[in-house]
């Protein structure tokens, strides 16, 4: 597949060989241009095997009886697209300095064009991303679909619920209200009170003995920047083993048994 | 030529190392020297990045905090029989949130405290940090949220907290009281380094909630 000839500057293209037709001769402009995205896309394929990897990804083989359940796990992926699309709008606007960050808020809610929309989204769309999971996390679980040689996919995906938890708890400060202030000092106290760690865990959080000015940009940071870049690479590492490996039939299906027609035989 | 030579055998074959790899005099083999020296520089590059950033986060957790010192009334202002409530900054930088409030007295000779020294009662509840407050009636302090009430001096009386109240160290200066950083106490009233609401101190405790470096250390 040649990049498309209609495409190239006439001094660039390759001069016809003795005896060969130049090239588009015979095909009108508008023919032409009809094959061109045709050829785009085989440019493309040729030099990174996309397609291949695109079938094999998308047109894998389902087990029988994949149901409305199997779509949670989308579900929750297109969440946590949503919040991180939201989360790059709000980060256009919200300062994360104790003093400027309630004001910062107040005014992208208050007086932005459609923040209080994008605010509302970011908020109500961090609850259903907690709910999905739980819910695909129930699917797997009663499904069965935990066992081998899926266990490592289960690994994964607490690993990302313990992530996502921390998510919610580092963005529950950064409108700086009370409410979000008081509910990160009592979240702190509760790490604090584990033993040994606790205390030096609960130090580490808050970048020192009490929450203070620079405990924002610490979750701040948290939130928007270590977090979610682990969170996308164990996405990955989740897709990935879902399409090796597979998904599960739902447990009401018993595999076609085979022994049956053998015993026939032998009678 | 003369080199040549030597890299030859008699009959002219070039020279094999023996064993496979090994050269005569070498304990590695060229490929494995190259690759440990390339993992060694990678591993130093990757510790010069990774170092400076844990440093940096983890830095809060041995830095210690810089005490307020702040005068709160004359010494004139305080008596020992009732507490009196003044307002401290306990964390600058941050406004009304980092403003708190602490119970200011005089030391009563009644109960072995020296009529000089000024006690200053933290009203953050050890049980979840709620605030308490005196109660004037009934002589102890009352925690909203879950019940939780302290005698005069700060002990726990009844419900879920698991310690006194914290204190803050106290000194005169030009006839005035001056609060220091708060500290936690034993259930004797021993000063121990500050803790967080919900941790026990005392005894096994002390080893269970080690003390934080970035704390200033109990009087």
């Amino acid at each position: 597949m040649r990049f498309p000839q209609a495409l190239i500057p006439g001094p660039l293209r390759r001069p016809p060989a003795p005896g060969e037709k130049a090239p588009g001769d015979g095909a009108g402009a508008i023919e032409r241009a009809k094959e061109a995205p045709a050829d785009v896309v085989g440019w493309v394929d040729e030099r990174t095997g996309a397609t291949g990897f695109l079938t094999g990804m998308l047109y894998r083989k389902v087990p029988k009886g994949t149901n409305w359940f199997y779509t949670l796990g989308s579900a929750t992926l297109f969440a946590f697209v949503i919040q991180a699309v939201t989360g790059v709008f709000l980060a256009m606007y919200y300062t994360p300095s104790p003093t400027e960050a309630y004001d910062s808020v107040t005014h992208l809610t208050n007086d932005v064009f459609l923040g209080e929309f994008v605010r509302g989204m970011h908020k109500w769309g961090a609850t259903v991303m907690i709910i999905l999971i739980f819910l695909h996390m129930g699917r797997t679980f009663f499904f069965g679909a935990y066992k081998y040689p899926r266990e490592l996919n289960w690994v994964i995906g607490v690993t990302l619920l313990i992530l996502t938890l921390i998510m919610g708890l580092t963005g529950y400060l950064l409108p700086f209200d009370q409410r979000s202030y008081w509910a990160t000092v009592v979240a702190n106290n509760i790490t604090a009170a584990g033993p040994v760690v606790g205390p030096y865990l609960a130090d580490f959080l808050r970048a020192g003995p009490e929450v203070g000015a620079t405990t924002i940009q610490r979750f701040y940071a948290i939130h928007m920047l270590l977090v979610p870049g682990l969170i996308i690479a164990l996405i990955g590492a989740h897709l990935y083993l879902v399409v090796k490996l597979g998904t599960t039939a739902p447990p009401w299906l018993r595999a076609e048994s085979k022994p049956k027609s053998l015993r026939r035989q032998q009678v | 030529m003369a080199e040549d030579a030597d890299n030859k055998r008699e009959d002219g074959s070039p020279l094999k190392p023996d064993p496979p790899g090994y050269f005569e005099g070498e304990s590695m083999t060229r490929r494995r020297a190259f690759s440990v020296a390339t993992q060694a520089l990678g591993g130093v590059a990757g510790l010069a990045v990774v170092l400076p950033a844990v440093g940096f986060a983890l830095a809060p957790v041995v830095d210690e905090e810089e005490a307020i010192w702040q005068p709160v009334g004359d010494v004139g202002d305080f008596d020992s029989e009732t507490y009196k409530p003044v307002i401290i900054t306990q964390v600058e930088d941050i406004g009304e949130t980092g403003k708190g409030t602490a119970y200011v007295r005089r030391g009563s000779p009644e109960l072995d405290e020296s009529p000089d020294e000024f006690i200053a009662v933290s009203n953050r509840c050890a049980h979840a940090g709620c605030p308490t407050r005196f109660v004037e009636a009934a002589g102890n302090f009352i925690c909203p949220c879950h019940g939780g009430v302290y005698d005069f001096q700060g002990k726990v009386t009844g419900g879920p907290p698991v310690r006194p109240l914290d204190r803050f160290q106290t000194r005169v200066e030009d006839g005035q009281v001056v609060l220091g950083p708060r500290y936690s106490v034993t259930s004797q009233l021993d000063p121990v380094r500050t803790r967080d609401p919900g941790e026990f101190t005392g005894g096994i405790w002390n080893y269970i909630y080690p003390e934080r470096p970035s704390v200033p250390p109990p009087p």
